[in-house]
Order: C-alpha cells, then sequence, then structure tokens
C-alpha cells in the first residue's frame, strides 16, 4: 500500500527491502508462463533462507527457489512444469528427502484463500475436496501451527451448510486466507505509480497481488500513466496496492509472456537436465544465477539468437512455429 | 488399416465419450488431443477450457501446459482461475463439463492419486499434487479417466485420496457433501473401464482389438466383472487422420 507518484526502483533494492528471512512470499504467473523469474533469480542471489512459499502452480519459479535452498515451508496446489517436468524435479527432491514442510491444497481453494486475503476475511467456503485426504493430511502439525502465528490452527475445517440446505449445499470446506508480506508478479505494462495491464491470462495474480501486505510489480514496459488511464477498462490493478515497481524486460525468461515472448524450449530443457542431478544443479546455478549479476547479464549469456527465435508473433502472441522438440 | 499407437486409441477412445455441446476441461497432453478430435469428428459445438481461464481458444499449436500462451491466442475470454472454476460449478454450466485426468493410482470407485505414494509427511514418491484436478473431480457431471493399465497403479487401497470419484459406492459423494457427477470411464492403454450404475463399482466395458479380458485382469490390483466385456473398435482411418494431420501435426503429443 503506497500512493506515492513515483515507485520505480531496482530489482536489489526492492528485494532487499520487502524479502528477508523467513518471509511469507507468493510469486505470480503459472508453471511455464509468467512467472516473476528475474525477481526470483535475485532472491536467490542474495542467499535469502527460510522462506515461506505460497503457490497455486508457480511451476519454475518455485522450483528454482526450492532448488537453490531459499525455502523452509511450502503450501502448493501443483508441483508440476507441464511438459518440461511432469513433476518439478527440485521440488520432488526435496519432497522425498524431506528437507522442506509441504502442505497441498488445490489450485481453486488456493485462488479462494488469496482472494479471501484480499477481501479481508477469515477464510472462503467451497466445495472441493470434500471426502478427499486434502482436507485431513496436514503437513504442518498442530504444534507448529501453535507455536507460529503466521499458519492458521486448523489447515481446513468441514462445516455444515450454516443455511440449512440453501442451493442444495449439504457441507463446505473452509479454507483459511492468505496474506503474503509480499506478492510479486511480473506484467507487461506498468507505470511509475503501479498501476498495471496483463495481457493474457491474469492466473491468479490479482488475488495474490491483492492479499499481500507489500506487492512488488516488475514489468516488460514502464510506461506513461497517460497511455494506461487512456484505457483504464483493461488494467486489472489500480496503483494503490503496489510498493515497488521495476522495470526489466524479459523478467519473466525463461517463462513466457504473451504477446512479448514465449518459453524459451532450450532452456527449460537444459534445466531439467541439471536439476536431475545435484552437482550439475549446482553448475547451473553458479553460471546461471550466482556467476551473473541481474538479469541482464543472464540475457547476454543466453545470447541475441535465442532471444530473437522466442520473440512473440504480433498475430499469435507466441513464437508461431518455434521449434519445441528439443 | 491403418496402423495406430495406444496413446493414438486413446486419444480416440475418449473423443468419443465427448458430445455435442459439452464443455471439456483437459490438460495438456492427450487429454486436449482428444478434446481437439471431438470437435472436428463429432462434437462440432463442444467447448475447451484450460483452468488457468482461457475459453474455447483457436489451438492453433498444440500447448505443453495449460499456461501456454497457446490457449491464449483467440480466445473467447482469458480470464484467471477464479473464472475458470466458476464455469464448473456454476448450477447453469457445471453439470455440462467434462473433465479429463489422470493420476498415478486409481482405486475401484474411480478416486484418483496424484501427490504422494508412501506417507505422506516423507513420501517414497511424490508426484504434483493436486492442481486443479481435486477442484474439477469435485465439481463436474462427468469425469473421463486416463491411466496406464498396470498393477501398481489400479490399487485395492489408495495412498492418498487426491481428488474424488465415487467414494466408497452410490451414496458416497452425497455423504460427503459432492455434488452430483463423478467418474463415467476409465480409458487406458488396454482397456475401457466404467462404473456400474447401482454398486459404483469399476467393470471392464471393453477390450482394445488383440486384448484378452484375463490380461486385462492380470494388470490390475483389484478384481472387476469382465463378464461384460466387448471389443472396442479400433480408430478409423478418418479418426487418425484427423488426430494426426489436425491436432497434432507436429507430432509433439503423439511422437
Amino acid at each position: 500500500m503506497n500512493t506515492s507518484q513515483n515507485k520505480v526502483t531496482s530489482l536489489s533494492e526492492a528485494i532487499s527491502k520487502y524479502v528477508v528471512n523467513g518471509s511469507h512470499i507468493s510469486i505470480g504467473g503459472f508453471t511455464i508462463n509468467r512467472n516473476p523469474m528475474a525477481a526470483v533469480y535475485e532472491i536467490i542471489r542474495r542467499g535469502i533462507k527460510d522462506l515461506h512459499l505460497y503457490a497455486h502452480s508457480n511451476g519454475q519459479g518455485v522450483d528454482e527457489l526450492i532448488g537453490a535452498g531459499c525455502v523452509s515451508n511450502l503450501e502448493i496446489a501443483y508441483g508440476g512444469n507441464g511438459r518440461f517436468a511432469p513433476t518439478c524435479i527440485r521440488f520432488k527432491k526435496a519432497a522425498e528427502e524431506g528437507s522442506i514442510l509441504i502442505e497441498d491444497y488445490s489450485n481453486y481453494q488456493m485462488t479462494l484463500r488469496f482472494l479471501a486475503g484480499a477481501m479481508g476475511i477469515p477464510f472462503l467456503p467451497t466445495r472441493s475436496s470434500l471426502g478427499t485426504d486434502i482436507t485431513d493430511r496436514w503437513g504442518f502439525s498442530e504444534t507448529i501451527r501453535k507455536e507460529n502465528p503466521n499458519i492458521p490452527d486448523d489447515k481446513l475445517v468441514i462445516m455444515d451448510n450454516p443455511f440449512g440446505n440453501w442451493c442444495d449445499v449439504s457441507k463446505v470446506a473452509l479454507v483459511p486466507a492468505i496474506n503474503p508480506d509480499v506478492t510479486i508478479i511480473h506484467v507487461q505494462k506498468c507505470d511509475s505509480q503501479g498501476t498495471l495491464r496483463m495481457e493474457g491470462l491474469t492466473f491468479s495474480d490479482i488475488e495474490q497481488a491483492k492479499a499481500a501486505k507489500h506487492l512488488i510489480v516488475t514489468c516488460e514496459d514502464l510506461v506513461d500513466s497517460s497511455e494506461l488511464r487512456e484505457n483504464p477498462d483493461s488494467n486489472q490493478i489500480p496503483f494503490v496496492y503496489a510498493d515497488a515497481v521495476v522495470h526489466v524486460p524479459f523478467g519473466a525468461y525463461p517463462t513466457a509472456c504473451y504477446r512479448y515472448y514465449d518459453y524459451d524450449p532450450v532452456y527449460l530443457n537444459e534445466y531439467k537436465e541439471y536439476a536431475s542431478d545435484d552437482n550439475r544443479f549446482k553448475e547451473y546455478l553458479d553460471r546461471c544465477v550466482y556467476g551473473v549479476k541481474d538479469h541482464q547479464e543472464l540475457l547476454n549469456l543466453v545470447g541475441d539468437e535465442r532471444l530473437r527465435s522466442i520473440t512473440a508473433d504480433p498475430r499469435t502472441g507466441y513464437s508461431t512455429g518455434l521449434d519445441r522438440k528439443q | 488399416m491403418t496402423k495406430y499407437t495406444s496413446r493414438e486409441m486413446m486419444a480416440i477412445v475418449a473423443a468419443r465419450e465427448i458430445k455435442n455441446g459439452d464443455i471439456v476441461f483437459c490438460g495438456t497432453g492427450i487429454s486436449m488431443l482428444a478434446a481437439m478430435a471431438a470437435k472436428h469428428i463429432s462434437a462440432p459445438e463442444s467447448v475447451i477450457i484450460f483452468e488457468t481461464g482461457a475459453i474455447d481458444p483457436k489451438l492453433e499449436e498444440i500447448p505443453l501446459a495449460v499456461s501456454d500462451s497457446r490457449i491464449m491466442y483467440g480466445s473467447s475470454m482469458n480470464s484467471g482461475l477464479a473464472d475458470a472454476f466458476a464455469i464448473m460449478q456454476n448450477q447453469a454450466t457445471g453439470q455440462h463439463v467434462v473433465g479429463i485426468l489422470g493420476a498415478a493410482q486409481i482405486d475401484k470407485y474411480g478416486n484418483l492419486n496424484s501427490t504422494t505414494i508412501g506417507s505422506y509427511a516423507k513420501p517414497d514418491v511424490r508426484f504434483p499434487g493436486s492442481g486443479g484436478a481435486c477442484d474439477v473431480a469435485s465439481f463436474v457431471g462427468r469425469t473421463i479417466i486416463f491411466m496406464q493399465h498396470e498393477k501398481r497403479r489400479f490399487v485395492p487401497k489408495l495412498d492418498y485420496l487426491t481428488s474424488p470419484g465415487w467414494i466408497d459406492g452410490p451414496r458416497g459423494r452425497e455423504k460427503e457433501g459432492l455434488p452430483p457427477g463423478g467418474p463415467i470411464a476409465v480409458i487406458t492403454d488396454m482397456a475401457v473401464m466404467r462404473f456400474d450404475e447401482k454398486t459404483k463399482e469399476m467393470y471392464l466395458d471393453g477390450c482394445y482389438p488383440g486384448t484378452a479380458p484375463q490380461t486385462v485382469l492380470e494388470n490390475m490390483g483389484f478384481e472387476v466383472d469382465i463378464s461384460q466385456a466387448r471389443e472396442i473398435p479400433p480408430p478409423s482411418d478418418e479418426e487418425l487422420r484427423i488426430l494426426r494431420d489436425v491436432c497434432d501435426p507436429q507430432r509433439l503429443i503423439l511422437g
């Protein structure tokens, strides 16, 4: 929450100001699209630890944060990355080693939890997951919940419909609100005050942004307010929510950004190889994350030719005919 | 007759389950190919939706994830998760939705596990988790399930129940407070299983050409009725042509 005119800052300043060891955070996007990857890499470079991460299906970003050892607690609906990883590799490894605590919800439930946070209410009801193990297998024990005021006492509560059988519904599952310390999203256009415009699917970015105590926005184009205010119907989040605005072209790379660039199948396939082996994963981090000072240096490492190959076709919004078989 | 793979057979068998006017929720992979094929063969007015919020996209190219920009091009609307799941439970639209799901394990009532094998706290094998699968299985009128026909996947008891099928029988869903609807078919690389109307237990509806009912049973961890098994007709040349040349010309999914 911040109404100042100019919130433009650098990525390193935004991350160092709002993300610290132990922060509860959420990131926008979905599997291989519009993850705030530049911000994810900055968090990893700064060596931030013990994050409590809320995710629905934020594939690539979640996997890299887990792989780099930044995450202690994870509330998640889906740890997969489309055809590039049926189960995200570092997520799978961390789960099987028991090195992080994981609590499972569904995608819709995570969206409702962010929405409840955005609305300022403690929970929202749904009929999803009644009769399943999502309702009764907890990742965080009762003791952990009692000791930590930032985790609700119950994972999920089943209750009878308090309105009798209204709407022919007998029971609902109540899912607790999420209010992250910070949400980070990457969008196509934003002005210096933080009014923003996403193109294509919005996933749960709007709910995530409004639920957070602080919002960091990274954007492809930092535009004049007049451009966004000329057509306000197309903007999704007003400036009052944003705390920091950072101009980061290719800020979702190697994930996609609709109408700007596609995901990079070469990078994602190489990542899969590196992530499958502890030593090679360390090599990957040393070369692509710790070994570069910022996102632009990563892009330099990747090279113009690869970036040109994923440039979006203005007609379709993705790289038409891109070779994705590698 | 043209040769075909078991993946092509599965896609076509699933496509035959989709009716004109259905709203089809699909993932990527063969579930999406099945939905695309149905649109071109028997259900031109069916609608493809994705949990990420894309409604009826053009799908000129095969998406590799449900967030792929390829599902945003030419859609009726690009929304978000909240809107997509609203369609699945809205009183006017929800029961018209057919969900296509996959899983690591299935039991005889069509309940699915896509979360963990072994203990939940420290699993032997971790899978991605529900994603939208539990939501879809909870809400929609009909679900179709894709499975590989293996003993370790057709189990008497799931290690973790991620997505509800018929729970424990004919009144299972109602007792838990779930909406009506549930799984109608399990399509595997050998056969099609359905659920008995009275008991809601799985039975063998039919085998693919060249597969004996007994072979199907040998690849399951529980007994099912095989007395009604018929032979499922293979894909026709026309069905194959549409699947290969119209739906996946780059062979990204069919291989």
